[in-house]
This record gives structure tokens, sequence and C-alpha cells, in this order.
């Protein structure tokens, strides 16, 4: 009956039509949900792949000497930047150089030219060339004593690139943590108090305007602050104290701090307007002032938050990197005066992975470096994440 | 005895709250205090760079190639080489995170333990520290993709498998995810039910009502996000430190398998390596002055985006 009312081909057009948007309705929800999946996945990634850069450090004995050995062919061809192959030319380029523009004219000589333009920092490459050598000695020599990188690991002596390379991460530790801990210092008082400020005693036109403008800080890069540091705070602190190196851990605490504040401030604000109207009423109504209810009420109240702020604000500072390499002197000293260089994880992969050759112990130690890095930062979140937001929930919806 | 208590209490309880007058006027200036010594340094940087920059910050100089070994000169190179990154970054970043954020709001259930891990990971990619981004780039980009690629496609020619504008745009893109996602799912929050009903009592399919509803009502969203990931990327240096970006290119990059000059490297550069750091100072803060109206009229102008959605949202 169906088919000699309607034409056939139609009720077949509707049929597949049908089908086709049930097709596409569930293609639209893989590809959006294995899209979704990809943000867990590059987490995943980022560990197994600066993990696995440091892997050579882990492999001990003759396993690593057929695995550097192994390594140092297979990377030949593949190695990151500057190959040796490649330097050659460039470093004994004299000769060369001077000798191919008489044999193929016009066109070895742009070719010639474009290289160094295209590879840029003709004097960083400049520094590599002896750096691989020396590093191609430094670990035949190092082979027996492969567990020698990890022995010098608990030291505080950090020469990543001599004959005798010693990677004292202990050093590099003490560093970051003085920097950590004055930055925390000033930064984390000055944004709680300003966050308390904002959400408790400011008028609604006044908060309008202060938390933008707050949070505009956010917006600063950190290499503007640490340029900042450099130029102007390093000198005038100087002046002001009077100690004998200018850039140091002060200074870079102080920068950090700047970077530091929007975060914690935003965050603490969050938790400080989060607590329950009740709670405020309720003090009110008691008889307490509002200064009383701010800090003895909301406060308490909010504690968990505030820490949260406080743990993402010492993220942010331990893995600062920018502001770490042009303000704190980048020397890894070990003292607890404050106004002495020092030199942090961040600012030490910053500074030296450029220089180091793919494969080397240097570079290994690097990047295991970045993976205490991530891993610190991973756990830090965490905790913000699951410890405090279930005791904030635990708080305010009545156990 | 109950006398006793209730008088000491009472006396107590009098001269506490004279006390805590002045002690209220003490906590609440202390509060007062550090929201004016935020907005005092705010302003003291501002003013210090603007003041510093203005000599030499002109059209000349943001139009001109660096000359005399950087010296002098502008910093036309550096800003092309920025603009070509965030662009690279928003093609990357802007489609996947608004991608997810949809998955989040319109998709996810309320209790899928699938989108937790989704939003836990989204929050931890943003305070993985920036040098992290910059190691991943070097070893998932540099060495596994594109040295891969070179042996597969150059038979081990060196072209991919070196630092260059694309893997720097596609590191700093993973850094400026958790940005975009956050505001667009903002945005599509604000998106009221009844315009999502509506459409699909219409007989619209789910994936209709998204196409056809809720993503035309979200462009503004997706636009704040762009424009906070682009700040964010224009300014961030540590990713891009062995990813691509080049000291001095005498060219500008002339395609993706090219290194590139940018303004927050240029800085670094100039202020920590140059030959002469005194003299090359006001090219320093002039430089900075650019990078750092780039990124506050940006956020600026999220902000105002940003107000906008949530009063048409009440």
């Amino acid at each position: 009956m169906d088919s000699k009312l309607f034409p056939k081909t139609k009720t077949f057009t509707e049929e597949s039509l049908k089908k086709q948007f049930r097709i596409s309705e569930f293609l639209a929800e893989k590809i959006i949900s294995s899209v979704a999946f990809l943000s867990i996945a590059v987490i995943f990634l980022i560990f197994i792949f600066v993990f696995k850069e440091s892997l050579p450090l882990f492999s001990s004995g003759a396993d690593s000497k057929a695995l550097t050995e192994a390594e140092a062919k297979t990377n030949k061809p593949e190695s990151y930047g500057a190959t040796a192959e490649e330097l050659k030319p460039e470093t004994y380029g004299a000769e060369t150089e001077e000798l191919k523009p008489e044999t193929y004219g016009s066109e070895s000589v742009s070719n010639d030219d474009l290289k160094p333009e295209s590879y840029g920092d003709a004097p960083k490459e400049d520094l590599t060339v002896p750096s691989t050598d020396e590093t191609m000695d430094a670990v035949s020599q190092n082979q027996e004593g492969e567990d020698k990188t990890w022995s010098t690991f608990f030291t505080t002596e950090w020469v990543p690139v001599s004959d005798n390379p010693r990677f004292g991460l202990l050093g590099l530790l003490i560093g970051t943590l003085k920097v950590t801990i004055i930055a925390m210092l000033i930064a984390g008082p000055l944004a709680v108090l300003a966050a308390l400020y904002t959400s408790c005693f400011a008028s609604k036109r006044v908060k309008e305007i202060i938390k933008p403008v707050i949070e505009m800080l956010a917006a600063f890069p950190s290499v503007v602050i640490g340029f900042f540091a450099l130029m102007v705070l390093a000198s005038f602190f100087q002046d002001v104290f009077g100690y004998d190196s200018r850039l140091n851990a002060f200074i870079g605490g102080v920068a950090m701090a700047l970077a530091a504040i929007p975060i914690i401030y935003t965050i603490s604000e969050d938790a400080l307007a989060a607590v329950p109207k009740t709670y405020t009423e309720a003090s009110l109504a008691l008889g307490a002032s509002k200064w009383q209810t701010a800090f003895f009420v909301i406060l308490p109240a909010a504690t968990p938050g505030i820490f949260a702020a406080l743990l993402l604000g010492i993220g942010r500072v331990f893995g600062e990197t920018m502001i770490a390499l042009m303000a704190t002197g980048n020397a890894a000293l070990v003292s607890a005066n404050p106004f002495e260089s020092v030199r942090t994880f961040a600012a030490t992969i910053g500074s030296e992975m450029a220089e180091t050759v793919f494969g080397e112990t240097h570079y290994s130690v690097l990047f295991f470096i970045g993976s205490l890095l991530f891993i610190f930062s991973f756990a830090l979140n965490a905790v913000a994440e699951f410890y405090v937001k279930g005791k904030l929930l635990k708080k305010f919806q009545g156990k | 005895m109950d006398t006793v208590i209730n008088q000491t209490e009472n006396h107590f309880f009098s001269s506490k709250k004279r006390g805590s007058e002045a002690k209220g006027k003490f906590f609440i200036g202390l509060t007062q205090l550090a929201v004016i010594l935020i907005i005092a340094i705010l302003f003291i940087i501002l003013g210090i760079i603007v003041y510093q920059g203005r000599s030499k910050f002109s059209w000349e100089f943001i139009s001109s190639f660096p000359t005399n070994g950087m010296t002098e000169g502008g910093i036309f190179p550096a800003i092309i080489g920025t603009f070509i990154l965030v662009i690279v970054m928003s093609i990357a970043a802007v489609p996947f995170g608004t991608i997810t954020a949809l998955y989040l709001t319109e998709y996810a259930g309320e209790n899928s333990k699938f989108a937790a891990a989704v939003r836990f990971s989204v929050r931890t990619l943003a305070v993985v520290p920036s040098i992290i981004f910059g190691l991943f780039g070097l070893g998932f980009f540099i060495q596994f993709i594109g040295a891969g690629a070179d042996t597969v496609l150059n038979d081990g020619q060196l072209r991919w498998g070196q630092p260059n504008i694309l893997w720097a745009s596609l590191t700093m893109s993973l850094l400026t995810l958790p940005v975009i996602i956050v505001s667009v799912e903002e945005a599509l929050k604000t998106i009221p039910r009844e315009l999502r009903e509506a459409s699909l009592a219409l007989g619209a399919t789910k994936w209709q009502t998204i196409r056809k509803v809720i993503l035309p009502e979200s462009v503004s969203g997706i636009m704040t996000g762009t424009i906070l990931a682009v700040s964010r990327g224009a300014g961030e240096v540590a990713p891009i430190l062995f990813t691509g970006a080049a000291y001095y290119l005498a060219t500008l990059p002339g395609s993706l398998s090219d290194q590139f000059m940018n303004l927050g490297y240029h800085i670094y550069i100039m202020s920590t390596q140059s030959s002469d750091v005194e003299k090359t100072m006001p090219i320093q803060f002039a430089t900075t002055l650019v990078l750092l109206i780039l990124t506050l009229s940006l956020n600026v102008v999220a902000v105002i985006i940003r107000a906008r959605i949530r009063r048409k949202a009440k």
C-alpha cells in the first residue's frame, strides 16, 4: 500500500536520511568525546616524553654502555639542532667557504649564507662545538662509572660541562626553595589581604574596579616582569640594601611574587566569595563587627580555598623560568643569605638546554629535572583539587 | 560564683569592644594597604616601561629590521614572528579547545568520571610550568614526530626534526588550550536552557542543536578565549626557548619549517646576552612596551567582551 501511495524513491531517501542523521549524531558524539580525551592524553604524553628523554640515566652498568653506544649511532642523523656533521662546515668553515665561492660561484655562496641565518645564533653554535667534542670524551670516560652521574645528584656542585661533569641537584633545589620562600612570603599575605578587602570590605563599585585591575597583573608576561626586575628593581634594591651581587634570590623572589599575586588573589577571592552568606549574617547577628566577621568567620571558613590558592602560587613560582633566568643571577651558590645569587631548576633547563646535544648525559639530566618539576606541579594541583575541594564541600554542605 | 564570672565577662567584653574598634581599623587598613600596594606596583611597572620606552617607540621602530648587530634599528621581524606564532597556535588550539568545552557542557553527564578526568587534565595543563611544555615540544614534536617525519619523508634529511615555527606554535597551543576551554565553557554555561530545549522540541537532533543554536550563541565566548590565548601565547617565552625561537634572522620566516624571531625572546636576549646592554637599553624598553601594549590591550578587549556576555546572561 505504502509503496503505491508514495513513490519508491522517496521512501528510500527518507529512510536513508534518517539513518544518515543517526550516523552523523553518533559520529559527532564520538569525535567530540575523543577530542576531549586529547587533553588527558596530552598530560600522559608530556609525562612519557619528558621522562623518556631522561631514561638513559636510569639504565646502569653494561646496559647503559650498550645503550649509549647504540644511541650515539642511531642519533647521529636525527640529533637536534646542530649535529657534529652539520657543524663541521661551519666550524672549519673558513677554508671550505673560501674555496666554495671560487669553485661553484654564487649558488653555493647563497647556500652557505642561508645556513647560519636559518640557525640564527652563530655564537651559540660555536659554543656547542667544543662541548660536543668534550662531552663525547666525557661520556667515554664516564662509561665505566655511569652511576657516577647518580652519585653526584646529591651534592651541591653543578658543573655540567667539564671533563668530570657533576650534576649536584641539591644546590639547585636549595636555590629554588629559597626563591620560592621569599616570593611566597611577599605574595601570600599581600594577595590574601587584598582578596579579603575585595570580598569583605569593598563596596560593589570599588570591587568592580579593583578586581579587573589586579587581575590585569596576570596579563603581564613573565619576561616583562623579569625584565623589569633586571633593569629597575635590581638597581633600586641594591641602592637601598647595598649588597654585592646585583641579581640575587631576593630580587628573583620579589619579581616572582608579582607573578604569583594575581593567581593567589583570584583563587582566594573566589574562595572567600563562596562562603555562604548565612555565615556572615549569623556572625553579624551575634553582634560581631564587620572586621571580626571577616577575620574570624569568613577567613577561617575559606581556609581550604586559600590553601589551594597558595599551593598553586607555589607551583607557579617553582616552575617560573623567565624571571628566574633574568633576575636570580644564575649561580648555584649554597647559603642562607637571601642576597646571594641562586640558580633554580627551571632556569637551569632554560639556559642550558640549547647548549646540550641530544642523548648526552647533560641532556638527560635536564630532562630528569623537567620530570621532577612536572611531577611536583602535578602533585600540587592534585592536592589542591581533591583534598581541598573535598574539604570545602564537606564544610559547606553540612558534612 | 556565677555573678563573679558574669561581672568579669561583662568587663572583659566592654574593654574588648573598645579595643576592637582600633583593632578593626588597623586590620581593615592592612587589607586596604595590600590592595593599594599591588595596584601601585602595577602602575609603577607600567609607568617606568612607558617612560623609558617612549623615546624609541615609533612607527619606524616597529616597521624596520634590527641593524648593526641588533644594537640599532627596529623589531619588525620579532613582531611578525610573534604574529605567525599566535596565528598558527590559534588554528591548532581554538578548534580543540572549543570541542573539548562542548563535550564538557553538552555531552558529559553530571557524574561522568571521564568528564571529571578531562576537567582535571585541563586544570593540570593550566598549572604545568611553561618550561615543561618546552621540554615536551623538544622531546615529542621535534625528536619524535619531526625526526620521524624526516626519516619517512625526507630520507633522513634534516628538515622537520629541528626547532621551527610549527613546533613552537603547537607547543604554545598546548599551553593555551586550558585558557580557551575555560572561557568557552563559561560562555556555554550562560546560554539559557530554554534555547536548547526549544531547539530539541522542534525536532532538531543534539548535533543540529549544537551546530545551529549553541555554536552561534557562543561565538563571543570563543572569541574571548582566543583573545586571551593569543595574549598569553604572545608573552610566553619559556616554551619556545628551544622549540623554534631564533636570536637573529635577516629574513622573515618563509615556511613553517623556518625558525622565527619573537618579541619576548628578543627582550630576553637583548637584556641578558646582548653585546652592549647599556646602549640598547632604550630598544629593550621600547620592545617591552610593544609587548605590554599587545598583551594588555588584548586582555582589556577580552574583559570587555566577557562582561558583555555576563550582562547578557542576566
